[in-house]
């Protein structure tokens, strides 16, 4: 199906999926990043016009919007100056540069020089570097192409040996022959612990914060702002009338009372953009021809799918044999105060229970028991007690020493939601006695 | 667009779900998802199902076969490109990974998104800390319509390290209620079988399993292999379709002793169909004993090791004494007050580690007749670390002193002391 045969109601869907699936871009930014947009703008402007030298970092929270800035800056760059035409871009990320030999050549990539470098060899890092920049400069005119370099997971390049590719850019940045500009992104508050005594003296220590929206105002606007069309969406009669009918059920469903409930208790849990989006996206996909307006129920039901607690989830669906070791271990702890307990005082405990009070569970052999145990410990519902981890190897597995990563409210509420949860084994997870 | 799910008993939901989730190919979509639930609840069997019907390019690789990054990545490279010359997608980095991802997307000029499925995405917390963040943000670092699928049977908390990594689009996939296994099993019949006949089969296979096992995929498998067994008397004309209670009684013991051999692996299927064949006369099958694996043949002198090692592991040191030197007062006056904190009971906490002059002392209180020299006597102790029973414990470094450990059940011992008529119970402080 071409974007041309679709409804407008699927071609609504395809804007605002992409809003809300595309990390790094965003057709509204909040004020705090057109301010910062402007900063790092003029900044960059100095480099591209004027030949000037720069670095920068750009920090805050994952999700905050510093790649959405930086490709905001971009593109104004790109429209706006005279000479982005012979500007070059490098554009770097930790996750995917993961040492200086893969970043050099990364470089030289970007800066389509693998044929002049050929197969020359240099005798280090710094002489590579130098080279790519001077193959840079035109012959004719002695002045050189302006660089910007952006470093993504900033972070992560400091953990590379002896930071050498971060000392050589801001070494270069800062003796000013080069129109260079670094640009270090990163979720890091700490980041300039992590840099070595001689890179952090090369720093210009220019440094630009972003932050989460900080009301719940600014919060809710992102909400409407995501889903608001605007004019670029069409311009026929059709186009108009249908974006004025949507963007007044926008504005009614973000009147409602429980969405904004909803928003609220999201916004105090978590001040992302990525969670709002996510509540989002379901509503968003299941847009359909019979299905034409975001409702405040699918709202809630999306909601209550991104709250459910996991935990739980993977509670409800055990076994009943499992289920009651898991009472067993959680009496275990209960009984000596947190300490850890093994294999074979679960099935101790088990075995009083059952023999006791449960005829159904009686016919289980050690076995069928340590398998099941073996099934919780997959589950990572619990775990070895770490500082035995060493020794465990020596350790027959039914005594190695285990914590429950349940907690006694977790259970409560897993026992009652249990279906078809026996009688006695409820009886025997609320008290202690067997 | 309309789809048929009922191939798929049950799940309904989760492949509506995730055909709106995908939407149209053109879109941009989720850049990851995670999809957990517990085993067999259909994670696989619905994705491959979505997949192949939106007739969508994707690859599936599992996390554990591929245990390495550039196995991992050349299985994601072939999978996407169809062309399996190894030599072509050799990477084992992230950054060739990204740049290779765009030749297979630009060569095959798609416009749609692209799923990566990576099963059994648990592994992936075992490789460096970076990869898993990494393959979340693959739309965002190649700037292409990719999407990333991790399925695992852990929540994501157990993912979460703390640090930069994005929350996946969260697909929970719920455990099948007892009448959803139900009817998927019955849907998974053998041809032919009458549907009312096989329900009640499989009602009491449930039975019999489900309060120890709720996994979908040991219980076809047992539900499968015991068929033939439940028909066998129907089959010989000795009872009718109808004699529910009659057929109930039949194959009741039968599928317990399956509990015992088949869900706990001591037997492999084949063995196990072989084990119970199917008599002409359809007679109950009589359960021949299967041999137990777990006892082995010792030498004399090794089993009285063996012996001196267990009540070395889990007697306190404190009462050699009272059980091994003769003369040595009642036990009633210990009896109680020695009475036992059950927290310090060894059946509980473990074996302890000892000294081997220790248990040469037992060793030579409990054999009464003449021993073998000692050069002899340490090797049956080295033998007996080689087959695993006794566990030497500390470093290489400390030779002089070794200290073991008995690794052998309660059960494994006793009948050990039995073939040597020794009543071991009586020697061990946990049970006096
Ligand atoms: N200021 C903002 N206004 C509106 N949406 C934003 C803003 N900042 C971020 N977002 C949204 O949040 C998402 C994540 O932003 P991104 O720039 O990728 O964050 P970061 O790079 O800091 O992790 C983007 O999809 C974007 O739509
Ligand atoms: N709803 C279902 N209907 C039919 N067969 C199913 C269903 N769910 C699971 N199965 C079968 O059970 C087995 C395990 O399912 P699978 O999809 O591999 O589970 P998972 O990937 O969640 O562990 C497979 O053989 C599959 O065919
Ligand atoms: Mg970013
Ligand atoms: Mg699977």
């Amino acid at each position: 199906m071409s974007k041309m045969d679709k409804t407008l109601l699927e071609n609504a869907k395809s804007i605002i999926k992409e809003r809300l699936c595309k990390s790094g871009y965003s057709h509204n930014v909040r004020a705090d990043i057109d301010i910062a947009a402007l900063d790092l703008g003029n900044l960059l402007q100095r480099t591209v016009e004027f030949g000037e030298s720069n670095s920068v970092l750009v920090v805050g929270a994952k999700g905050s919007g510093k790649s959405t800035l930086i490709n905001r800056v971009l593109e104004d760059i790109h429209n706006d100056s005279k000479n982005a035409k012979n500007l070059l871009i490098v554009k770097l990320n930790g996750y995917l540069q993961t040492d200086d030999r893969i970043a050099l050549a990364e470089i030289t990539r970007q800066l389509k020089l693998e044929n002049t470098i050929g197969d020359k060899v240099f005798g280090s890092f710094a002489e590579t570097l130098a080279f790519l920049l001077e193959a840079l400069r035109s012959g004719d005119m002695s002045k050189s192409q302006p660089i910007i370099i952006i470093l993504e997971e900033f972070d992560l390049f400091a953990q590379h040996k002896n930071q050498t590719l971060l000392y050589n850019l801001f070494d270069i940045a800062q003796a000013g022959t080069t129109p260079l500009a670094v640009i270090g992104i990163t979720c890091r508050l700490d980041v300039m612990e992590l840099l070595e005594k001689r890179v952090k003296s090369r720093f210009s220590h220019r440094q630009i914060y972003i932050c989460n929206p900080s009301t719940l105002e600014n919060y809710v606007q992102q909400f409407t702002d995501v889903l608001l069309l605007d004019k670029a969406f069409g311009k026929t009669a059709k186009h108009k009338a249908f974006v004025k009918k949507w963007n007044s059920h926008v504005e009614n469903l973000t009147k409602n009372s429980s969405v904004l409930e909803i928003l609220h208790k999201q916004f105090n849990y978590c001040k992302e953009a990525s969670p709002l989006h996510q509540i989002l996206f379901l509503p968003v996909c299941s847009l359909s021809q019979e299905h034409q307006e975001i409702t405040p129920a699918d709202i809630a039901e999306s909601s209550q799918l991104i709250f459910n607690d996991s935990k739980a989830n993977i509670l409800h669906g055990v076994s009943v044999l499992e289920l009651c070791l898991i009472i067993a271990m959680s009496h275990l702890t209960n009984i000596y105060e947190g300490e850890p307990f093994n294999f074979q005082m679960v099935y101790n405990e088990f075995l009083k229970f059952s023999q006791k009070k449960s005829h159904i569970l009686q016919n289980y052999t050690k076995p069928v028991v340590l398998k099941a145990f073996e099934h919780l410990i997959e589950l990572e519902l619990l775990k070895t007690k770490d500082h035995f981890m060493t020794h465990s190897g020596k350790l027959q597995k039914e005594y190695r020493p285990m914590i429950l990563l349940v907690d006694h409210s977790q259970l409560r509420e897993a026992v009652a939601k249990y279906p078809g949860c026996p009688t006695d084994v409820k009886q025997w997870a609320e008290s202690s006695i067997v | 667009m309309s789809h048929d799910s009922s191939a798929i008993p049950a799940r309904g939901k989760q492949i509506e779900q995730l055909i709106s989730i995908f939407g149209d190919p053109v879109d941009v979509t989720m850049p990851a998802l995670f999809v957990y639930g517990h085993s067999s609840c259909g994670k696989t069997i619905v994705l491959n199902h979505v997949l192949e019907k939106l007739k969508v390019p994707h690859v599936v690789v599992n996390c554990t076969e591929c245990y390495t990054n550039s196995v991992l990545f050349s299985a994601i490279l072939q999978g996407l490109s169809g062309d399996n010359d190894l030599g072509s997608w050799k990477c084992d980095n992230l950054n060739d990974l990204g740049r290779n991802l765009r030749k297979v997307y630009e060569s095959q000029s798609w416009n749609e998104t692209v799923y990566i499925v990576f099963d059994k995405a648990e592994r992936l917390r075992d490789r460096e800390v970076n990869l898993l963040p990494a393959l979340i943000n693959l739309q965002e670092l190649t700037s292409l319509n990719f999407c990333v699928i991790l399925v695992s049977e852990l929540p994501w908390e157990k993912f979460y390290n703390g640090v930069g990594i994005r929350q996946p689009f969260i697909v929970f996939f719920p455990d099948y209620t007892k009448s959803e296994l139900g009817e998927i099993l019955c849907h998974c019949r053998p041809d032919g079988v009458d549907r009312e006949f096989y329900q009640h089969y499989i009602s009491i296979v449930l039975a019999v399993f489900s309060l120890a096992c709720r996994d979908l995929r040991e219980l076809k498998h047992l539900s499968e292999l015991n068929f033939s067994t439940y028909c066998a008397p129907v089959k010989a004309g000795k009872f009718d379709e109808g004699d529910k209670h009659k057929l109930w009684k039949h194959v009741e013991p039968h599928l317990k002793e399956a509990l015992q051999q088949l869900y706990l692996r001591k037997v492999s299927s084949e063995e196990w169909m072989k084990l119970h064949d199917i008599t002409e006369s359809g007679d109950a099958t009589v359960l021949k004993p299967v041999k137990n694996s777990d006892t082995i043949e010792l030498p004399f002198y090794s089993k009285f090791l063996l012996i001196a090692a267990y009540i070395a592991s889990y007697n306190p040191a404190s009462t050699d004494k009272r059980f091994f030197v003769k003369n040595a007062g009642r036990m009633k006056k210990t009896a109680r007050s020695m009475k036992k904190d059950e927290r310090k009971n060894s059946h509980l906490r473990g074996p302890h580690a000892f000294p081997l002059d220790r248990m040469m002392a037992i060793f030579y209180s409990i054999v009464d007749s003449r021993v073998p020299p000692t050069a002899n006597i340490f090797s049956q102790i080295s033998t007996l670390v080689t087959l695993h029973l006794l566990a030497k414990i500390g470093h290489e470094d400390e030779i002089d002193c070794p200290r073991y450990k008995c690794t052998v059940s309660l059960d494994f011992i006793s009948a050990v002391a039995k073939t040597m008529n020794f009543d071991i119970v009586r020697y061990l402080f946990d049970f006096v």
